[in-house]
C-alpha cells in the first residue's frame, strides 16, 4: 500500500491528467470488448467465455497485417474483419449446436475453445512476445494538458472507441436491423415465426462481437505486448464489466468499462500489488449492493 | 437441469427413509472395502508413479466431488470454488510453517477457517441467482487470490509457500514417508466421499435436489432455501479444503495457482466430463483428466489443442459426462429388454 503517492498524485494536475488519460484507454479497450460480450449475452443469452480470444486474435491479425503492408487503417480493418468472420464461424459451426443444451456446456464449449484458440496463435505466431509498434503516422511529440502527457495515438484510440458506441447505440435503437435484433432478444420465437431468420440474426450478432473485441485488439496492438493467453485477463476483467454494469445493457457497460479503467490507472498508483483486488473488491460491492448491476434489469 | 436428474430423484424418493438404515451400513462396507483395497495397492503395484497419482485422484478427488455437491445436486453454479481448496493448501501450510502445532490440530484449525470463511462469503453469495451466483463466486475466489499474491510477507506472493511443510509424526503415522502420506491420503479420500454420500442422500439432500429443480416450490412448502443453500455450500467448502490440504502435503508447499480461478474452471470441466447425476461421477472425471493431462503432456507440447477437442467431444458429441451417458445407456438397454 503506498497512499502517499496516491494523494500525492491527486494534488498534482500533471499526474491526475497522465493517470486520468491511462484510466480511459484501459476504459475505451474494456468498453470495446465488453460490449460485445454484454450484447451476445442479451441476444443470444449465451455467456461468450472465448470472447478474449477474440481480442487476441484481433491483435494478431493486425500485427501481421501491418507487417506485411504497412498500413495501419488495413491492420485495424483486417484485426476487426478477420475477429468477425471468426465469429461466424464459430457461432453457426459450434455454439449453435449447444442452444438447448445445459449452460454448463455451452461454457464448456467455450473453455474448449479457450484452450484451442490459445494454442493455435502459439502454432502460428510462436509463444514469445511479440509487439507491433507504433505506426509512424503517431510517432510524434506527446500533448501537453495541464502538464500531463498524453500521446496523440490515445486520443485516436478514445476516438474510435467512443464512435464505435454512437455507431452501435444509435444503430440498436434507431435503424430496422437494431430493432429486429433487439426484438429477437425479446422473443426469439415470435421473431422466426415473422419470416426472419433467426439463425442469421444470432450469427450477426456473435459475428458483430467478436468483431468489437477484435477491434479492440488491434487497437491495443501498437500499445501493449502480444502473447497466447493475453485475451484472458481481458477477457475476466470484461466480465467485471459487464457484470458491474449489469449484463445485457450498454451504457452499463460503458460506465462500468469506465470505472474499471480509473480504479486500475489510481488503483496502481496506491495499491501497486493489490490494484487486481481493488477490482473483485468493487464487483462485490456492486453485486452484493444491486444483484443485476448497476444498470442490468430484474431477472425473472 | 436435465430430466434424468429428477427422475432418479422421483425413483429415489419413495424408498429413501425406509432403507436409510441398510443403506448406512452397506455404504460402511463399501467404503471399508475400497479403502482396503487402496491401501494393499502398493503391495501389488510398487510404482511411485501410481502412488502419486492416487494421492492426486484424491486431491482432485475430494475437490471435484464436493463441487457437484454444489453444481449437480443443488444447481448452484460455483465458479470460486477453488478458493477453499487454495484456502486448505494455505491455512495448512501455513500453520505447519509458522505455529509448529501438530498435524491434526493444524487439519483441524485449517477446516474452522475454512468453515467461518464460507459462512461468510457463502451467506453473501447464495443470495444471488444463475450467472450472477458464478461471477460473484469467481470474483470473490480472484479477491483470494489477489490477497495470497499480494500478502509477501505472510504468503511469499508468486513464489509461493515454499521450503516445505514440516511434517511432526503423530499417532504413529510419519507424513514424510512416502507409504503413510498414500494410505493417509486414501483415508481422507474414502471418508470423505462416504460423508458426501451420507449428505447427499440424506433429507436434506434430497431437499437441495427439490431446490434445484423448483427452488420456488421448495421455498412454499417451508424450505429455508437460503439456509439450505448455505449450509451445503459451507459443508462442500471444508471438503474441498480437505483436497486442498492433501495437495499441500504433497507437494509439500502452497501456490498461488492453487487458488486461482482455473481450478474451480478444472473442476467443472471434471464434473462435465464424468458426468453429475451420479455421485461417482467426478471420481472418474478426476481420473480421466489426470491421465488424460499425463499422456497429451507427454505427447505434445500443445496440450490445451488436444484437451480442446476432447472437450469439445464430450460437449457436443456427448452433450453429457461419460458417467451420464452410460448409466443412460445402460437404461435405455433394460428398457428395450424389458419390452
Amino acid at each position: 500500500m503506498d497512499l502517499d503517492a496516491l494523494t500525492g498524485c491527486l494534488a498534482s494536475s500533471a499526474c491526475l491528467v497522465t493517470q486520468t488519460t491511462s484510466g480511459f484507454i484501459i476504459g475505451m479497450l474494456l468498453f470495446l470488448v465488453a460490449v460485445g460480450l454484454t450484447l451476445i449475452f442479451g441476444v443470444l443469452k449465451v455467456v461468450n467465455f472465448s470472447h478474449g480470444a477474440f481480442y487476441m486474435f484481433g491483435a494478431y491479425f493486425a500485427m501481421t497485417a501491418y507487417q506485411l503492408t504497412g498500413s495501419f487503417a488495413l491492420a485495424m480493418l483486417c484485426g476487426a474483419a478477420g475477429t468477425a468472420i471468426l465469429g461466424l464461424v464459430f457461432e453457426r459451426g459450434f455454439m449453435s449446436r449447444v442452444y438447448g443444451a445445459d449452460v454448463l456446456m455451452q461454457l464448456l464449449v467455450c473453455y474448449a475453445f479457450v484452450l484451442i484458440f490459445d494454442d493455435v496463435v502459439r502454432m502460428i505466431w510462436g509463444p514469445e512476445f511479440k509487439s507491433m509498434g507504433m505506426p509512424a503516422a503517431f510517432q510524434v511529440a506527446p500533448l501537453f494538458i495541464a502538464g500531463g502527457v498524453v500521446p496523440p495515438y490515445y486520443l485516436l484510440l478514445i476516438g474510435v472507441a467512443l464512435a464505435a458506441a454512437a455507431v452501435l447505440g444509435l444503430g440498436l435503437a434507431r435503424t430496422r436491423i437494431g430493432k429486429v435484433i433487439r426484438a429477437a432478444a425479446h422473443n426469439p420465437g415470435m421473431v422466426s415465426a415473422l419470416g426472419i431468420n433467426t439463425g442469421l440474426i444470432y450469427g450477426g450478432v456473435f459475428a458483430l462481437g467478436g468483431m468489437l473485441a477484435g477491434l479492440a485488439g488491434a487497437l491495443a496492438a501498437p500499445v501493449r505486448s502480444l502473447t497466447p493467453g493475453m485475451g484472458f485477463s481481458v477477457l475476466i476483467e470484461s466480465f467485471i464489466v459487464t457484470v458491474i454494469g449489469g449484463m445485457g445493457s450498454i451504457l452499463g457497460a460503458l460506465i462500468g468499462a469506465l470505472l474499471i479503467g480509473m480504479i486500475r490507472s489510481f488503483g496502481s498508483l496506491g495499491f501497486p500489488l493489490f490494484t487486481e483486488g481493488l477490482m473483485y473488491l468493487f464487483m462485490v460491492i456492486v453485486l452484493v449492493s444491486r444483484p443485476t448491476g448497476l444498470f442490468g434489469k430484474e431477472v425473472a | 437441469m436435465t430430466e434424468v436428474q429428477a427422475d432418479q430423484g422421483a425413483h429415489a424418493l419413495d424408498a429413501a427413509d425406509v432403507r436409510a438404515k441398510p443403506r448406512r451400513n452397506r455404504d460402511v462396507l463399501i467404503a471399508l472395502a475400497a479403502f482396503v483395497i487402496l491401501a494393499l495397492l502398493p503391495m501389488v503395484f510398487s510404482s511411485k508413479f501410481l502412488l502419486d497419482f492416487v494421492i492426486r485422484c484424491a486431491a482432485y478427488g475430494l475437490f471435484a466431488t464436493s463441487l457437484n455437491l454444489l453444481v449437480g445436486y443443488t444447481g448452484l453454479t460455483s465458479f470460486g470454488h477453488g478458493m477453499f481448496f487454495g484456502l486448505g493448501a494455505y491455512g495448512f501450510g501455513l500453520m505447519m510453517q509458522k505455529t509448529g502445532v501438530s498435524v491434526p490440530v493444524a487439519f483441524v484449525a485449517t477446516l474452522a477457517i475454512t468453515f467461518v470463511t464460507a459462512f461468510v462469503i457463502g451467506a453473501i453469495c447464495v443470495r444471488l441467482k444463475e450467472i450472477y451466483f458464478a461471477f460473484v463466486t469467481l470474483a470473490f475466489q480472484m479477491l483470494i487470490h489477489s490477497t495470497i499474491l499480494s500478502w509477501v510477507s505472510l504468503t511469499g506472493g508468486d513464489q509461493g509457500l515454499r521450503g516445505g511443510i514440516p511434517r511432526p509424526p503423530f499417532w504413529g503415522i510419519d507424513l514424510s514417508n512416502h507409504l503413510h502420506l498414500y494410505v493417509t491420503s486414501c483415508a481422507l479420500l474414502v471418508i470423505g466421499l462416504f460423508l458426501m454420500h451420507q449428505i447427499a442422500q440424506s433429507p436434506f439432500g434430497y431437499t437441495l435436489r427439490m431446490i434445484r429443480d423448483n427452488a420456488t416450490r421448495a421455498s412454499f412448502i417451508g424450505i429455508d432455501v437460503w439456509r439450505a443453500k448455505l449450509t451445503i455450500f459451507v459443508l462442500a467448502a471444508l471438503f474441498a479444503s480437505t483436497g486442498g490440504v492433501i495437495m499441500a502435503l504433497f507437494v509439500s508447499g502452497a501456490y498461488p495457482e492453487f487458488a486461482y480461478w482455473t481450478i474451480s474452471g478444472e473442476g467443472i470441466f471434471i464434473n462435465m466430463l464424468g458426468g453429475v447425476t451420479t455421485f461417482l461421477g467426478p471420481m472418474v472425471g478426476t481420473v480421466l483428466l489426470l491421465i488424460l493431462n499425463d499422456t497429451v503432456t507427454r505427447l505434445t507440447e500443445y496440450h490445451g489443442l488436444v484437451l480442446g477437442i476432447v472437450i469439445l467431444f464430450f460437449a457436443i458429441g456427448l452433450r453429457k459426462g461419460l458417467m451420464d451417458f452410460v448409466i443412460e445407456w445402460y437404461a435405455q438397454r433394460r428398457d428395450d429388454r424389458g419390452k
